[in-house]
């Protein structure tokens, strides 16, 4: 049965997320087969892996979305979670700011979702209709909807992957502001490697159920593309995901 | 033919060259002798024009009204001709004449009103069970399991073949037509709000359960307007439906209502009656629907934005 229980561990008392011999199969397949996975308080890390390898799956067990899938395993993770999907999944029938606020308890909460908008550069916009945004400011309300609840773990499925290049490189910008801001534990899903290495303080890789690599990005900001450690750091990854990095040049050519 | 050319030419240089400059000449100044040159630009520009349109163009004004007016129009000029026999067919000014007479005595107004009581109570009734029974067989499987058969059932049996068992079991009075009425109209309740439930998108539950919606805060602000869109569609049918049973019950048994009227008039063949009764039922039908579809308009703003 898959386990969601909240709290923070004893042994590892900076992590704030803790997976354990985490098992999630479909049908005969152990999608993640024995995952341990440790996120610090605050800690954004990006979560890598070929299609398939289960990144999403990991990702719904910790949102507590996957009702109908068969596992074992221990699973901490602070309270709030927040989620943030590829699509930004604002309910049309309901305005801007009404989306941002919806189920979100405690005082207050128009002035709060009101705030939250005007962070992500939304301010003003509070009775527009969903169908009247661009694919950019759709995800930035769903932003705003996560952080508004104070989450202490951000899940992040491929947010930005149906984003066009320049409005991507903009919410970038934006989503390491808002982190720095309010601190939660981000898990990146991401299939862009570029991407992983901008945004991540630490880069998981995810194979064969579990995590393959585990590398710290100690790069300083901002992190160009040029730089020498940055193609290092690249390469590295891409090897790890079983891409030959000069095999990728010559096609891209 | 050559000079008709020539003229054309002359006229479509004339008309860009205003555009140009105001001391230009009038058109025939310009002469045949600026004709040769000009022409191969007119014909580049007519190259480039837009293609021949295959799509509809844009909608005619009043295009709706069209066809009811050629009908209307071969109705009088038949009646004038006398190409139709009044006894089949009154002219329209008969019925014209013979709904005011209705109206100045008050039959038609007393039959119109108690009609409506009985379409208003059985849509009433019958929209209240289809939404209630809906709600309930599309937010649980057990209940989907004990609801959806019957109704399902029952859709395929007409609620006109089941006049007979309900006088059997109501009587002739009011409550077997309301009855009636409603068991039409809420079949299509039930199933386009139960469908617009269930096609709820699956990605809109995932999002209510991350940002932890209770039952009641997610039935409120996902399951209901989610379904609302189905919901409309089925009182669109609804109300076409009530009217629909309405003509039904009232020509069985009553001695009131717009039903009635007709069925009076057919025992003494006038015909000017049958028509004002039909072109009655119409305007209801018509009227009701128009209200639906402004409730439609309002609720679904929404979605005005992307249909544009």
């Amino acid at each position: 049965m898959a386990t969601h229980a909240g709290g923070l561990t004893a042994d590892h008392p900076a992590a704030t997320v803790r997976i354990r011999s985490l098992v999630r199969s479909f049908g005969d397949r152990n999608v993640l087969d024995g995952l341990d996975l440790d996120l610090g308080a605050g800690e954004f890390v990006a979560l890598l892996g070929r299609s398939g390898s289960g990144k999403s799956t990991l990702l719904r067990a910790l949102a507590g979305l996957d009702h109908d899938v068969t596992g074992t395993g221990e699973l901490g993770a602070p309270d709030p979670v927040a989620v943030v999907f590829q699509d930004a999944r604002l309910l049309p029938w309901k305005r801007v700011l009404d989306n941002v606020v919806l189920g979100l308890d405690g005082p207050d909460p128009v002035a709060r979702g009101r705030a939250a908008l005007a962070e992500v550069g939304l301010a003003g916009r509070e009775k527009t209709w969903p169908v009247e945004l661009s694919g950019g400011e759709q995800q930035r309300v769903s932003l705003a909807r996560s952080l508004v609840r104070e989450p202490g773990l951000l899940l992040a499925d491929e947010p930005f992957g149906a984003l066009d290049a320049l409005t991507r490189i903009r919410m970038h910008v934006l989503l390491r502001r808002l982190c720095a801001r309010h601190r939660p534990a981000v898990l990146l899903v991401t299939h862009d490697v570029d991407e992983a290495i901008v945004l991540a303080d630490r880069v998981v890789v995810l194979a064969k159920g579990r995590i393959g690599a585990d590398i710290p990005v100690d790069l300083p900001a901002p992190r160009a593309h040029g730089s020498a450690a940055y193609a290092t750091l690249r390469e590295r990854l891409l090897e790890e995901l079983g891409v030959d990095p000069t095999a990728q040049e010559e096609s891209a050519v | 033919m050559s000079t008709g050319a020539a003229e054309e030419i002359t006229l479509t240089k004339a008309g860009s060259a205003t555009d140009g400059g105001p001391d230009t000449g009038p058109a025939g100044a310009a002469g045949p002798a600026a004709a040769s040159p000009p022409a191969r630009d007119s014909r580049t520009v007519r190259r480039l024009g837009p293609r021949r349109r295959l799509g509809l163009g844009r909608p005619v004004p009043y295009g709706w009204a069209l066809g009811p007016l050629l009908l209307l129009a071969l109705w009088a000029a038949g009646s004038a001709t006398g190409l139709i026999d009044a006894r089949n067919l009154s002219a329209p000014w008969t019925v014209v004449t013979t709904a005011g007479d209705l109206i100045a005595d008050g039959r038609l107004q007393s039959n119109l009103a108690t009609s409506a009581q009985r379409a208003a109570l059985g849509l009433l009734f019958g929209v209240l069970a289809g939404l209630f029974l809906a709600l309930v067989s599309g937010l649980s499987r057990i209940a989907e399991g004990v609801i959806d058969g019957p109704v399902q059932i029952k859709r395929a049996i007409p609620s006109l073949a089941l006049i007979p068992l309900l006088i059997l079991w109501f009587g002739i009075g009011e409550s077997m037509k309301v009855i009636t009425i409603a068991l039409g109209v809420f079949v299509p309740v039930y199933i386009h709000t139960h469908n617009g439930l269930r096609t709820i998108d699956n990605r809109y539950v995932e999002l209510a359960e991350t940002v932890g919606l209770s039952r009641t805060a997610f039935l409120r602000h996902v399951v209901l307007p989610g379904a609302l869109p189905g919901f409309l569609l089925g009182m669109r049918f609804a109300v076409t439906g009530a009217w629909l049973a309405l003509v039904v019950v009232e020509q069985v048994n009553a001695t009131s209502g717009i039903g009635y009227m007709m069925e009076l008039a057919r025992t003494y063949g006038q015909t000017d009656i049958i028509i004002v009764g039909l072109v009655v039922y119409g305007l209801l039908g018509l009227l009701s629907d128009a209200l639906v579809r402004l409730v439609e308009r309002r609720t679904l703003s929404w979605r005005r934005t992307l249909a544009g």
